[in-house]
């Protein structure tokens, strides 16, 4: 996992399978996560405890990974979000005279880091902010507030975009595989047109680097030069990605990238996201709604509500024992026959709130089965560590 | 006391002079009282299937053979008037998008009363206050204002309560929901299923929920028919096909989907896939139709479509391999 | 099969009237503004003169074929300088809205106001009669609907999520105009072009027959109307053949529209059941 892309990204020699996959373990064959954020943690807050603190992770020569983990911790993070906010003005149904605009928060504040060679997921439900945070990450939505530094590039409330740099830097890949494919453009064009664009010319190479991205996504040559209505919904989706990789970014946003696939295939693209984060060494942000598929996928996991992350840590803590009610409260929202055994879990009551108009205080407090006057009234709580890089922004967490 | 029976149901979808079987040999039935759930992925035939039990198959496809029998009678046999009656008063359905199904330019109030003046022949004044109850027992908070509101003011959730309270209105005997949630967040979604599944109870009305979502129809159905490619592959007891199912792509199904909790499971985060896609209705496969993707093939798979073998507990397979 | 017969019957109708001004030369009996013989004036028509003769004894049948070049080249440039201008207007207001669209959308209801003939009218009053002027002046007057439509197409297909990925690819806006936007508005443009084309003729015609397009004795079909109207009763074939010439090219054009939409719309409906 992220020890092995953190080795490929030190530029140590990897065994290689026939196909040119890494050979040792499968990939995504877990080691211990718990122990890795140790690792990783004890690296960032006791910078006293070198190489020679005795990381009990299973297989053997895991002492050479556990240094270069520490000395991974210690690069700076591939994107970094710093206070965030994203407000949208909305004129009011006459022409904004006299009738108001009205504001729509659409994120209110937050901060995000993503390693090289990790998986973020980001959940929430509708109006939660992470497709905006998504956006703003890419440069399509102006930021209000907040600084974005991807890679080391600056993007975010002030100045220009170097959009040609940040396309090869960053890439998405988008939830409607209908309707995120040019009908009137074949594979070929679809996925070439970007290297000429980003000035690759020699033609031979233009059409090595195709063929190669085709396999590595599951379809062949003869699929090139057909278009996509001749594709089933889980190969449109498999184009696409081969589509945001073709310029070979470091950090790729999945959006809910199995939502609107059917559910047999959707484990198919699911293993396809994690090899391909493996072999090519790619960070993923994973948005979904789907606790099930982000589990599945991420290291780390911040959870959003109307704007704000309420709460964030290495997956195993954020579902095994969450902090913050409305994370239960989506975990008791899961249908029985899949709940997972041993998480008590309030369901949570009521409707979201709108982003026009969010409540005083903790956001969350109109429908949390725990909240108390001080939830109520502003200012609202911050996010505060829980346990071992888990913060939860909750008034009631101990 | 069965309520809907449906047998050896074949719907046809007729295109430019040729025909294709797009549901085939569909059989199932639902007792008063009960809750069947009919799952799928695109293309499996479960929302057709729905159609035609109430009646509204829309033109290209059709009936084309088999009987459905609610409450003993065959609707086929029932001209338009006599169908148009039992929809609302004793057959009722809910869909997926409740903002087209319900009419923008009335007051919420007005269209569940509107199910009380044309079925039962109340009055104005009491339809209107029957419907404000109505909108009390969905659990839509302060009733006698939200019923004066339009659909578009209201949120998603909110909508489609008054969608199951125009469906309940009358007390059916049979609510068909096809996909009732899916458009919801997750939180609304269980309270709706709760909703659904607690009025139900109370009213004693049997539901027939259509959806993709394996989780949601063993949550909620005490019975579960799993449909492939048109066809009704496995009907099991919900506790038995998550258990123990028997027909390889149900298998298949549960093994892969990605639920929390599964991956500490397991120890990895790989999951295990089933290959190839779902056949469209122009590429069903010959013999048995999930035989391309099948880890269980043989000869005989491709040739020949499996007939339904009983199994323990009520439970019914399709397969040549099953078990 | 009713959608084909559109675009056949149509697209006939069209290709005769285009293949009679091309050929004009070839299968013309006279010179149309040359051989004029008043001997043989008003004469109705015979075997010698397919359509009679006109009030300076010149054949009709010639002029009416010559008469399509200058129609059908008015018709087709003209429309093709509005759909260029329209398109370019409406799919950029469409794209980037803001003040642009603003503006565009202003420019085009003000367009919508006053009836594009006057409008032609008052810049051919300007310019004078002739055929650039008639150009010109056809060609900035009737951009107003594909406007509309080429703004509308816009506004729905900038939210796809492959315009979405150009732009994160790094495209530019006019790339993603060009190569993303605009392949996937060809139908209904290509129709709206095809029906404009049927108006730009008759607005030929209307402007010919105020004299203010094409003046004689250069053979318009709208001009040899307005020559024709004091006969009328006297000497109807005058005004029978240019009067049907232009409206079987019209018609034509109208049928190929039709046809063409009726098979480049529902393609996308019958997509998935």
């Amino acid at each position: 996992m992220a020890d092995e892309a953190g080795q490929s990204h030190l530029g140590l020699h990897l065994p290689l399978n026939r196909e040119g996959r890494i050979a040792e373990g499968d990939p995504g064959r877990d080691r211990e996560p718990r122990d890795l954020t140790l690792s990783r943690s004890a690296a960032r807050t006791d910078p006293g405890s070198g190489p020679g603190q005795a990381l009990p992770l299973s297989a053997g020569g895991e002492g050479a990974q556990s240094s270069n983990a520490i000395a991974q911790a210690d690069e700076a993070a591939l994107l970094e979000v710093k206070d965030l906010v994203v407000e949208f003005q909305i004129a009011g149904p006459f022409l904004g005279i006299g009738g108001g605009t009205r504001v729509l928060h659409a994120v209110s504040g937050v901060d995000l880091t993503v390693r090289a060679g990790e998986c973020l997921g980001l959940v929430g439900e509708s109006g939660c902010g992470k497709t905006t945070v998504a956006l703003s990450i890419l440069g399509l939505v102006p930021a209000t507030r907040g600084a974005i530094t991807i890679d080391g590039m600056e993007i975010g409330s002030r100045g220009s975009i170097d959009r040609r740099r940040l396309a090869r830097t960053v890439q998405m890949v988008f939830q409607d595989p209908y309707a995120s494919l040019n009908p009137r453009q074949t594979v070929r064009r679809t996925l070439v047109d970007p290297l000429r664009l980003h000035g690759t010319t020699n033609a031979g190479e233009i059409e090595d680097r195709m063929a190669d991205m085709l396999r590595r996504v599951g379809l062949t040559g003869d699929h090139a030069d057909r278009y996509p209505h001749e594709f089933s919904g889980g190969q449109r989706q498999r184009i696409g990605i081969a589509r945001a990789l073709i310029l070979r970014p470091k950090l790729v946003l999945c959006d809910e990238p199995v939502s609107a696939l059917d559910v047999s295939i959707r484990a198919q693209i699911i293993n396809l996201l994690l090899e391909l984060k493996e072999s090519l060494g790619l960070s993923y942000i994973m948005i979904s709604h789907d606790l099930g598929v982000v589990e599945h996928m991420s290291d780390r996991v911040a959870v959003m509500y109307l704007g704000r992350i309420v709460e964030t840590g290495d997956w195993r803590a954020i579902f095994e024992r969450p902090g913050h009610p409305y994370t239960r409260g989506l975990i008791a929202a899961i249908p029985d026959v899949f709940a997972p055994a041993g998480v008590a879990a309030d369901k949570v009551r009521g409707e979201i709130p709108s982003p026009f108009d969010p409540p005083a205080g903790c956001a969350f407090h109109p429908r949390c089965p725990i909240a108390v006057d001080q939830c109520r009234a502003p200012p609202g709580p911050e996010l505060r560590r829980l346990g071992t890089a888990h913060e939860v922004s909750c008034w009631r967490a101990s | 006391m069965t309520l809907l029976a449906v047998e050896d149901l074949r719907i046809d979808l007729t295109a430019g002079g040729i025909s294709h079987a797009a549901v085939d040999s569909v059989s199932f039935e639902i007792a008063r009282g009960e809750t069947f759930g009919l799952v799928g992925e695109s293309g499996c035939g479960k929302t057709i299937t729905a159609l035609a039990v109430m009646g509204l198959l829309p033109q290209p496809l059709a009936i084309g053979g088999g009987k459905v029998r609610f409450d003993g009678r065959a609707i086929e046999s029932l001209d338009a008037d006599e169908m148009r009656r039992l929809r609302g008063k004793r057959l009722a359905m809910i869909f997926q998008e409740p903002m087209t199904a319900l009419n923008p330019l009335l007051p919420v109030g007005r269209q569940i009363a509107e199910m009380f003046i044309l079925h039962e022949g109340a009055s104005w004044r009491d339809a209107e206050r029957r419907a404000v109850e109505m909108l009390a027992r969905v659990r839509v908070s302060a009733p006698e204002r939200r019923a004066r509101d339009y659909p578009h003011q209201l949120s998603g959730g909110m909508r489609q309560r008054v969608m199951i309270a125009i469906a309940l209105a009358c007390s059916p005997d049979l609510l068909i929901a096809d996909e009732p949630t899916t458009a919801l967040d997750v939180t609304v979604q269980s309270e709706m299923v709760d909703l659904m599944r607690d009025l139900c109870v109370a009213n004693g009305t049997a539901i027939l929920m259509i959806s993709h979502d394996l989780g949601l129809v063993g949550s909620m159905c005490r019975t579960v028919g799993v449909m492939y490619a048109g066809r009704l592959v496995e009907v099991r007891s919900s506790a038995d096909v998550f258990k123990s199912a028997a027909h390889p792509y149900t298998r298949g199904l549960v093994a892969s989907l990605p639920r929390l909790g599964s991956r500490a499971a397991i120890g990895q985060q790989r999951l295990q896939e089933i290959s190839g896609v779902v056949p469209s209705i122009a590429d069903f496969p010959p013999g048995c139709r999930f035989h391309p993707r099948c880890d269980r093939l043989t000869d005989v798979c491709r040739t020949v479509a499996p007939g339904v073998t009983a199994l323990a507990g009520n439970g019914r397979v399709r397969c040549h391999h099953h078990g | 099969m009713k959608l084909g017969a559109n675009i056949l019957i149509g697209g006939a109708l069209f290709l005769v009237a285009v293949l009679a001004g091309v050929f004009a030369p070839w299968i013309a009996h006279t010179d149309p503004v040359m051989d004029a013989n008043l001997m043989v004036a008003e004469e109705p028509p015979s075997r010698e003169f397919w359509f009679g003769t006109d009030a300076q004894g010149r054949d009709i049948y010639s002029r009416v074929l010559y008469g399509a070049r200058i129609s059908l080249t008015v018709g087709i440039f003209a429309q093709l300088v509005n759909t260029l201008i329209g398109t370019a207007l409406g799919l950029s207001a469409g794209y980037w809205g803001g003040w642009w669209d603003d503006f565009v959308t202003g420019l085009t209801n003000l367009l919508l106001a006053i009836p594009s003939l006057i409008f032609a009218l008052a810049i051919m009053a300007i310019l004078g009669p002739g055929l650039t002027s008639l150009l010109i002046a056809l060609g900035l007057t009737n951009w107003s609907f594909t406007c509309r439509l080429a703004r509308a197409s816009a506004l729905s297909l900038k939210s796809q999520g492959y315009v979405q990925a150009s732009k994160v690819l790094g495209y530019g806006d006019l790339r993603i105009m060009l190569t993303q936007l605009l392949p996937n508005m060809l139908g209904p443009l290509i129709v709206i072009g095809t029906l404009g084309m049927g108006g730009t003729i008759l607005a030929e015609a209307a402007l010919s027959f105020l004299g203010l397009g094409i003046r004689p004795p250069y053979p318009s079909w709208g001009s040899m109307l307005s020559e024709a109207r004091d006969q009328i009763t006297t000497a109807p074939w005058l005004s029978v053949f240019p009067g049907l010439a232009i409206f079987l090219t019209v018609l034509g054009l109208n049928l190929l529209g039709d046809g063409l939409r009726d098979i480049l719309d529902p393609q996308s409906r019958s997509r998935r059941l």
